[in-house]
């Protein structure tokens, strides 16, 4: 373990300078350039904000704004797509970089760890762009901001290590990566974003915790709406799923890290 | 310890399984038989010394690639240890994990990067890179514009940035403009001198032959020979003419080199002598002198055509002319089976000064790799001196006209 945290470290550069790259070809050809890395976000905000706004008026208990839903669902919608992000990137992480693995010996956790760096380099330009919009909603959160990285840190553990350990299967059995992408669809709806744990029966409550991403994305609304720390009671199940599933994915890693390039 | 490679009882198998699941399963100890195993190598052994150039030979598919990629780590044996000491770099695939839509100079922070140099080891030979590469403003272009020469010369810079303890060279090294060749040849070998290992994949004898001083020739995933890179190079020769009921042998010559006979034996050399003007057979022979080489062949068993050729090597084994009777519309038709035939090649020895090696071939059509009844490597071996031209090197001689003159 130490060995390979070594080689890892040895290659920071390497990892940095893919993060950048990932991003600069990007939009290398485009006259804006980075501004794009601003623009989409933004739009995306904007959309939420603006449009749904305008539709669903209606206030929730305890929010004073009327702009109550928009920011609900951002304050939802970031965690998730932090998480969606991570999560279908590493599931064809080592079948996108086939041919480096097959060619070049470098340490293959070197890949993982650029994909989460361009996950969170997104993610912080969202959360920026979010307060921004925020701030002209007249909603400032910032009482509890300090709970942001700690959940930001759940949900990159929970997606790798659900991710790595699908994405590892993946290279052996492809269906496993067409098969996510369908249930990372009903995953999304079965996750309080866009609707209100309120709507759903009571008597399938205990469903919803089962999903690890319910606990989360509350914590992210009680952060970003409510302006108050997250339940942590409600923390405890995701934070033990994704220790649990990290492990799992670095042992059959582990197992199948000499066979992959066979069959990549 | 003095090898920088030991390679111990390497061998590699891909597996089928009946179902994937049946090979995730076997990583937990569940004794799952695969359905399938096919054995690329198979106890494979060789250790290289500090320093050693070392070619690796085979036909496609006897497994060379499937070696080099265990080497440098991208590949895990079934069995067996690769032990080696010191960093590896390979030029196997130039300008892999290159982005077309960045410039040469950030592909080669990336590359380098990919390589497990830190950012303050790339830049300080940056310049040193740009200088090697020399394709000018190009550098600060995107790679997207390169023509597929200027790519490889920016990835040949990249990978020998720093000299490596082994470099792997494979064929890729022969596509790219002459100069270019020249020039990467020219640091390859200065990284030798220095005592960098090489490692040589190589389809060309004269590289091989040139560059080496061992050579390991694998067929079907096994080490069919290993030693002198000559011996082994005219086994493979051989081998791939090889045809059904055809032997090779190997004979060791008084002088201690090996020479290599194969064939199917229908035709046989019976005898062969470089004669003189006077009709004297002749072992020394002077720069230009007007000589004959004389080949008799049997004829054991009937065959429908027969050519007979013969090339002369200089003494590193590179071929120096070579030619056969097809190409001056002198094949045979249908010989007599129990016939004995002369072919007699008249020339001058417009060759340098050195010692040269005679090699035979008889075979049914214009090359020797279709129906081989005879390969014989150094048939004859013989000598140039000069005696009456003035003096001069290299392996040829040009007949010169001299002219000085004050030209104010």
């Amino acid at each position: 373990m130490r060995e390979v945290l070594r080689a890892v470290w040895a290659y920071r550069y390497f990892i940095i300078s893919s993060i950048k790259t990932e991003f600069r070809s990007r939009f290398v050809r485009s006259k804006l350039g980075a501004v794009w890395m601003i623009l989409h976000p933004l739009a995306q905000v904007l959309v939420y904000a603006l449009i749904l706004s305008q539709i669903m008026t209606a206030k929730l208990p305890g929010v004073a704004t009327q702009y109550a839903y928009p920011i609900y669902i951002l304050s939802g919608i970031i965690g998730w797509t932090l998480f969606a992000e991570i999560l279908s990137k590493s599931l064809n992480i080592f079948i996108s970089n086939a041919n480096l693995l097959k060619k070049i010996s470098f340490p293959k956790l070197a890949l993982p760890l650029i994909t989460i760096g361009t996950a969170l380099v997104n993610f912080t330009i969202f959360l920026v762009m979010m307060f921004i919009v925020f701030g002209f909603l007249g909603h400032l959160p910032i009482h509890a901001l300090q709970w942001i990285p700690i959940l930001t840190l759940l949900t990159l553990t929970l997606a790798l290590g659900i991710g790595l350990f699908l994405g590892t299967l993946n290279v052996f059995i492809r269906d496993i990566g067409q098969f996510m992408e369908i249930a990372l669809n009903f995953w999304f709806w079965l996750t309080p974003v866009v609707y209100m744990m309120s709507i759903v029966p009571q008597k399938y409550h205990v469903l919803f915790m089962l999903n690890p991403m319910t606990g989360i994305v509350l914590g992210f609304q009680n952060v970003l709406l409510y302006d108050k720390a997250p339940d942590l009671s409600i923390l405890i199940y995701p934070t033990l799923f994704a220790i649990t599933s990290m492990i799992l994915a670095m042992i059959v890693f582990y197992k199948a890290r000499e066979e992959m390039a066979d069959v990549l | 310890m003095n090898n920088v490679l030991e390679v111990k009882n390497i061998s590699k198998s891909f597996k089928d399984y009946s179902s994937e699941w049946a090979r995730v399963f076997s990583w937990f100890g569940l004794k799952v038989k695969p359905l399938e195993e096919h054995h690329i190598l198979r106890d494979i052994n060789f250790n290289i010394a500090h320093g050693e150039a070392v070619g690796i030979v085979g036909e496609n598919g006897a497994g060379k690639s499937t070696l080099l990629k265990m080497i440098t780590g991208t590949l895990n044996p079934s069995k067996g240890t690769i032990q080696i000491n010191g960093r590896i770099s390979a030029i196997l695939e130039l300008g892999m994990g290159f982005h077309p839509d960045l410039t040469g100079r950030q592909n080669v922070y990336h590359s380098a990067g990919l390589m497990g140099f830190t950012h303050e080891q790339i830049e300080a030979v940056m310049d040193e890179i740009e200088a090697f590469a020399e394709i000018g403003d190009y550098f600060d272009q995107p790679v997207r514009t390169y023509s597929s020469g200027m790519q490889m010369r920016v990835a040949f810079a990249v990978a020998t940035m720093y000299r490596p303890e082994i470099l792997i060279v494979d064929e890729a090294l022969s596509v790219g403009d002459a100069y270019f060749q020249h020039k990467s040849f020219e640091r390859i070998r200065a990284f030798q001198k220095e005592g960098t290992t090489l490692l040589i994949v190589s389809h060309d004898r004269g590289a091989i032959q040139a560059i080496c001083d061992r050579a390991i020739l694998l067929e079907q995933g096994s080490v069919l020979k290993d030693g002198e890179p000559e011996a082994v190079m005219d086994f493979y020769n051989a081998l791939i003419a090889q045809k059904e009921n055809s032997s090779i042998t190997q004979v060791e010559t008084e002088d201690g080199k090996v020479q290599t006979i194969s064939g199917t034996g229908e035709v046989q050399l019976e005898e062969i002598s470089l004669i003189n003007t006077k009709d004297e057979k002749i072992e020394y022979i002077a720069v230009g002198e007007e000589v004959t080489l004389n080949i008799k062949v049997k004829v054991n068993k009937l065959v429908p055509q027969m050519v007979v050729g013969y090339m002369i090597k200089d003494r590193l084994g590179q071929p120096i002319f070579g030619t056969n009777t097809h190409h001056y519309k002198q094949v045979i038709e249908n010989p007599k089976e129990g016939s004995k035939i002369e072919f007699n090649f008249g020339f001058c020895m417009n060759l340098g000064v050195g010692s040269y090696s005679v090699t035979i071939a008889i075979h049914a059509d214009d090359t020797h790799l279709s129906s081989n009844y005879e390969w014989q490597d150094q048939a004859l071996v013989f000598n140039v001196v000069n005696t009456s031209k003035e003096e001069f090197v290299g392996s040829s001689w040009l007949k010169q006209k001299v002219e000085v003159k004050y030209v104010n």
